[in-house]
């Protein structure tokens, strides 16, 4: 038997799966709920803390939480102008996905979280740039709902994307959620 | 004989929630050397599964659990 050519071709297969599977996590985020967002840059965060390289790829309903609320953009159509008054500004103005109650919940939520010592939403997204957590928004969404990129949050390395590159990043990693 | 751990960096994580305590710890282990303590003080109930796990994760060591009426002390080993 040719052992030098078996140990051959199991080098060459533990070279491919560690190639195909990196410590790494690839996280869709499609909810704009603010608990749902919240879960998700906890889950990236403590991910970074564990040594995992992370990406999140905002789309649909999460991309106007990535909206900066003192930012402006001018030149929209009158859809554009309607999701961008109809959806959250940013990262303070998303609601709980349960238990909103005309605001009182959510606000009832956000007074707890401060009792509490919880991060809020602002103070995490901050907290994974920190991390070196990559966030990708879906290009289709930003063009589908009217955003332009210069109402977007400054975060470092932000970058517009579409489907290829989220693929490409979550073939690649251990862990892959949808949110 | 009692063991005497000697804490080369003491952090007090006293009132932080999930997932800081664990964030903090691997930010600050990051800086330190191998082989150096860490003492990590905090008053999260989740870090007495968070620690361990993490410190499995990241293949380093809890050589120590001091649990106190209302605190717990770890302490971290740096061995990578």
């Amino acid at each position: 038997m040719d052992t030098d050519k078996i140990l051959k071709e199991l080098q060459q297969d533990v070279a491919g799966l560690k190639e195909s599977s990196q410590n790494k996590l690839s996280m869709v985020v499609f909810s704009g709920d603010m608990d749902k967002l919240l879960a998700s840059f906890i889950i990236a965060s403590g991910a970074a803390a564990m040594g995992m390289d992370v990406v999140m790829f905002f789309t649909f309903w999460g991309t106007p939480a990535l909206r900066d609320k003192k930012k402006k953009a001018g030149g929209k159509d009158i859809f554009g102008k309607m999701f961008g008054v109809m959806l959250p500004k940013g990262p303070s103005k998303v609601k709980l996905s349960k238990m909103h109650m005309a605001g009182a919940g959510t606000a009832m939520m956000k007074y707890l979280m401060k009792k509490k010592n919880v991060s809020s939403l602002e103070d995490m997204i901050a907290l994974a740039g920190e991390l070196g957590v990559r966030i990708y928004i879906c290009e289709l969404s930003m063009g589908l709902m009217g955003f332009s990129h210069d109402e977007m949050i400054d975060y470092p390395g932000l970058e517009f994307v579409g489907v290829a590159k989220f693929l490409e990043e979550a073939g690649a990693s251990r862990i892959q959620l949808f949110i | 004989m009692s063991e005497e751990i000697k804490a080369n960096v003491t952090m007090d994580l006293k009132g932080l929630a999930c997932p800081l305590p664990v964030v903090r710890v691997s930010q600050q282990v990051k800086k330190m050397k191998i082989g150096e303590i860490l003492e990590a003080e905090t008053t999260d109930p989740g870090a007495h599964a968070d620690f361990p796990a993490w410190a499995k994760s990241t293949g380093n060591e809890i050589v120590k659990i001091d649990k106190g009426a209302s605190s717990t002390k770890f302490y971290i080993k740096k061995l990578k």
